[in-house]
């Protein structure tokens, strides 16, 4: 069998601006679950199987915008095999109230309506109903058996037009806020936020250079490959236990608390392996129904979402519409700049307009700038994170300007950009001076890199570059770590693994400890299990929870030193740990970590180290950068993938292999986003294309090889200079791609995704693409 | 609804068993056999999370049904390790860290599986090409590519 | 003295458009009450008052940190604070 002590083949190139070189950090253990994932042992929620157990189905809305006039279930009922039909009336009646999500809030009206549609339902896919039946296939057949009577109403399913004062309102009571304070206004327009620093007009007053850029980019789903799934056994003493697949068991147990209106400690949320999520399973969905559905029946209840399900009713990320104006003085620095972003919420507010308002300018020092952006509901599903939520949709935007005014200036565009990145002690638009950052290392390094030193010719054949930033998040997480006898340790954390981060936490245990990543056995714990730990997300894993694996371990350490003592009859001051060796001051006595745990009975009993953190110093931004060369077919418009480079500030990598991961996952999420994913709408309001046939993602024939290079600028606020790799690299590649397709073709793009037909259609408009 | 009898052999064991006519491969391997390391991701044979063989022949599990196996072999991804240890496809996934949340590890085994077994020497392109009717969403698909090379002692 | 970061939208409201303001307080609590003496209707567009906290909807920072202690968090005599709206990751 595997040996956890081996390790991958060598990645990507690594530079180090200034990180230490460790032990077990940085190296590339084979992963702890990972015999468990290929072999087909791993146990996701779709595999949950209970005696008893019953299957659910949900009646989804075929309409976008209806009120709903009545729902019959009594044919459905009677349908043999049946055991229970739910709709929102099941649900509890409580008004108001807004729940803490971690990444966010969410108001609890909205939220319970998501769930199952109450008055109205507001997008086609939204849930009315709930069957549990003996199977699948009968649950299936009752749905044919509800009779809903629907009024239609108008759809808005883009942004422009839903703000528009004509637009239909989605919700009458909706009024817009300013930052937090209510209008009183009436409008599909949830929030307004607004950042501004120095005096733009007079800075654009007195530029030399300005660009602009109006732009467009379609709503795309994250495409984890496992559908959405939760089983739910509500017990006979109020107790319910889920188990589901979620970035979060504890903000999946607050949403079901909340949704279903009972204590937290009545809801048990035992989390599955989770088979990708990227934002979109930090909500729940079919949980709740499910556990109306066990209430009613006494059963155990299993509701999996079907393809076009997940399409239509859960998170994808905001369509948006963004224009973006720059200038730069007569010398190239960047004087001031302006921004409009609309993102489309989806039927309930809370499209990630903070972020994107954050994000947009962010890689730039740039003393005079202005910020409008707008939060807005359209008939479309509620929108949920997607990897750097928000940060995508405008940086395309920024990058064609930057690209524009390096064309104006007749400079290079990464030599344009290094003259205005973003450094320690630059103040960005919302205010906040950046600490140590990577973004100019990284630009650095992709101005020396194998790939932009290359040459590149050859007819409809360009290349593209661009940077992007995240900025991560810390949050709270737990780990608690058992000494066992024979010296190895099991280290039980909150955080569910969607990318190998059980691997990256127990690495940061064992090095602080000087022990091997294969001497940690890590699983992560259930509700009842382990500390409150927040979601899978915003980049926080190896961070945050790592960092509560090197506090738990200084916890081990220290118990272990008075172990010793107890050991040698000595004090705990007379004992030191190094190199996994305790020995006493004088040198007399001494003994490895394994030996001292062999001798915890006779000590007192067993050690358990634990921690909590919740980090708010030090949270470190991560940029990245991409590379892009294309080829465009002339007569199709087709684009390939010639080479793709993707550059990244990963802090210090704990497991180099599993970033590069993050890097090549985000890039080609990217480039999907770039040239083939959007959702096709009808005029109703439809989505046209809700399988993976055609809604089309990245293929592995699609792509070349996705070329790494980790560069190391240590974050000064964590014990082993960690900065979150999950998100950065999704934000670059449609500018850099676009960027290349430009440069291919001549042409100038404005619309994601960078469809066949849009091209060849802006290679028509143009004058001749100027081969090579 | 009366059942179909269906006797056929799965990893290696023979095996019977009791299905719906409309009951896919996909769901009877799951649901009534308990072999769930097969996985669905979309159930309309684009995803190709759930691929099987079939008699040697790579299939997606979902898109035929559990009675068309009748005297027929069928492959998952449980009968690749044995007890001398894993295939060697499931160690260099391993070592290459070719997965990460690892749903679609089970389809890509298989798959990649039945390419060694049809092609022992594939180039780069040709297991791309192969690998098109599995998705993955979280790798970008350099490590697992790069995985199935060494494996087949054909990296570049 | 705490150099403060005025919202945007605030400003035209309390601050005759002035984009930062220097108070006196030692923690977020004491920044926001000097911020309030000052430009009144501060308070209230920061703190809920039923909880004794940070609205909702509403981070504070300071020196480029969101504070997980809201308004007991401490504020240095060179320190930025800022007030940005809550937001996520994914």
């Amino acid at each position: 069998m595997t040996d956890h002590g081996e390790t991958t083949r060598k990645g990507g190139e690594i530079r180090n601006f200034g990180t230490q070189t460790y032990k077990v950090v940085g190296t590339r253990p084979i992963r702890h679950d990972g015999t468990d994932k290929v072999t087909g042992r791993a146990v996701y929620g779709g595999d949950i199987r209970l005696p008893g157990m019953l299957y659910g189905q949900i009646l989804r809305s075929p309409h976008a915008h209806a009120r709903i006039q009545r729902i019959d279930t009594s044919r459905a009922e009677a349908l043999p095999g049946v055991h229970a039909v739910v709709t929102a009336a099941d649900l509890p009646d409580t008004t108001g109230g807004r729940i803490d999500l971690g990444e966010g809030h969410a108001d609890t009206k909205y939220m319970r309506d998501n769930i199952l549609a109450g008055d109205k339902v507001l997008y086609r896919g939204h849930a009315v109903a709930g069957v549990a039946a003996v199977s699948l296939h009968v649950a299936e057949e009752a749905l044919a058996l509800i009779d809903v009577d629907y009024e239609l109403l108008e759809p808005v399913i883009d942004v422009e037009t839903a703000m528009k004062d004509s637009a239909p309102l989605l919700h009458e009571g909706l009024t817009t806020t300013e930052l937090n304070e209510d209008t009183g206004r009436k409008s599909n327009i949830a929030m307004h936020i607004r950042h501004e620093m120095g005096d733009v007009q007079q800075a654009f007053a007195g530029a030399a250079h300005v660009a602009e850029a109006e732009i467009r980019t379609a709503t795309v789903h994250q495409g984890y490959i496992e559908p959405q799934n939760g089983t739910a056994s509500w017990s006979e003493d109020g107790q319910l236990t889920i188990w589901t697949s979620t970035q979060g068991s504890f903000t999946a147990q607050k949403q079901l608390a909340t949704i279903l209106d009972i204590p937290v400690s009545k809801v048990r949320v035992i989390p599955q392996e989770i088979g990708g999520g990227f934002g979109g399973k930090i909500p729940v969905y079919v949980e709740p129904v499910a556990a109306l559905l066990s209430r009613k029946t006494a059963h155990p209840v299993k509701i999996i979402m079907t393809r076009a399900d997940v399409f239509e009713s859960t998170g994808p990320t905001p369509g948006s519409y963004v224009r973006v104006k720059m200038a730069t003085d007569a010398s190239g620095k960047l004087v001031a700049s302006e921004a409009h972003i609309a993102l489309e919420a989806g039927a309930f507010p809370g499209a990630e307009i903070g972020a994107a308002a954050m994000c947009v300018f962010s890689c730039y020092d740039i003393p005079h700038a202005v910020v409008d952006g707008y939060d807005v509901v359209v008939n479309k599903p509620k929108s949920a994170p997607y990897r750097a939520p928000g940060a995508t949709q405008v940086t395309w935007p920024v990058e064609k300007v930057m690209d524009d005014l390096a064309r104006q200036l007749g400079k290079d565009p990464v030599a344009f950009r290094l003259d205005n990145a973003a450094a320690e002690g630059t103040r960005r638009v919302d205010g906040i001076v950046y600490p140590r950052i990577g973004g100019r290392e990284c630009l650095e390094v992709a101005r020396d890199s194998d790939h932009y030193q290359s040459e590149l010719s050859g007819p409809y054949r360009g290349r593209g570059m661009a940077i992007g930033y995240w900025f991560n998040i810390g949050l709270k997480s737990a780990v608690t770590a058992s000494v066992n006898a024979d010296g190895t340790v099991h280290l039980v954390e909150g955080s569910t693994d969607i990318g190998g981060t059980r691997t990256s936490v127990a690495m940061q245990f064992a090095e602080t400890l000087g022990l091997d990543a294969a001497d940690i056995y890590p699983s992560v714990g259930d509700t009842s299990a382990i500390g409150y730990t927040d979601v899978t997300g915003g980049s926080r894993v190896t961070y945050a929870t790592g960092w509560a694996a090197y506090e738990a371990a200084e916890d081990v350490k220290r118990q272990m030193i008075e172990r010793a003592a107890i050991l040698w009859e000595s004090s705990a001051d007379q004992v030191e740990y190094s190199d996994g060796v305790f020995k006493t001051r004088d040198g007399s006595k001494s003994a490895d970590f394994k030996q001292l745990a062999q001798k915890l009975e006779d000590t007192g009993g067993p050690v358990v180290g634990r921690a909590t953190v919740h980090p708010d110093t030090g949270v470190g931004g991560s940029f990245a950068v991409n590379i892009v060369d294309v080829e465009v077919d002339p007569d199709t418009g087709k684009v390939d993938i010639l080479r793709f480079t993707v550059i990244q500030d990963a802090g210090k990598a704990i497991h180099p292999s599993y970033v590069e991961g993050q890097m090549q996952g985000g890039s080609v999420q990217g480039i999907g986003w770039a040239l083939n994913e959007e959702y096709a709408y009808t005029e109703e309001g439809r989505m046209a294309n809700s399988t993976f046939l055609d809604y089309r993602m990245p293929t592995s024939l699609d792509l070349p090889m996705i070329e790494t290079i980790i560069v190391e600028v240590p974050n000064p606020g964590h014990p082993y200079g960690v900065r979150g790799v999950g998100e950065a690299s999704i934000a670059p590649p449609p500018a850099a791609v676009a960027a290349a397709v430009e440069n291919a073709t001549g042409t100038q793009l404005n619309v994601l995704p960078l469809r066949p037909d849009r091209i060849i259609n802006a290679m028509e408009d143009s004058i001749p693409a100027a081969a090579g | 609804m009366s059942k179909i009898h269906v006797q056929c052999t799965i990893n290696g064991e023979p095996t019977e068993f009791l299905c719906e006519a409309r009951q896919s491969l996909l769901e009877v391997l799951r649901e009534e056999l308990g072999f769930t390391g097969t996985k669905e991701g979309c159930n309309d044979g684009n995803c190709g999370a759930c691929s099987v063989t079939v008699d040697g022949v790579l299939v997606d599990s979902c898109l035929i049904l559990a009675a068309e196996v009748q005297d027929k072999t069928v492959g998952t991804v449980e009968g690749l390790a044995s007890a001398e240890g894993l295939h060697p496809l499931q160690q260099k996934f391993l070592e290459h860290a070719s997965l990460q949340c690892g749903i679609c590890t089970p389809g890509f085994l298989v798959a990649s599986k039945a390419l060694l077994d049809a092609n022992p020497n594939p180039s780069q392109h040709e297991i791309r090409h192969w690998l098109a009717g599995n998705l993955c969403r979280c790798t970008g698909y350099d490590k697992i590519v790069r995985a199935v090379l060494d494996a087949a002692g054909t990296a570049e | 003295m705490a150099m403060v970061w005025i919202p945007a939208p605030w400003r035209e409201k309390l601050t005759q458009g002035q984009q930062q303001v220097d108070v006196e307080g030692a923690t977020v609590r004491q920044v926001i009450e000097a911020l309030d003496a000052r430009f009144p209707g501060m308070r209230q567009r920061i703190i809920d008052p039923e909880h004794d906290r940070i609205r909702h909807d509403i981070a504070v920072s300071v020196d480029g940190e969101i504070s997980v202690e809201g308004l007991r968090r401490k504020v240095g005599e060179t320190s930025e604070v800022h007030f940005l709206p809550a937001m996520a990751g994914g």
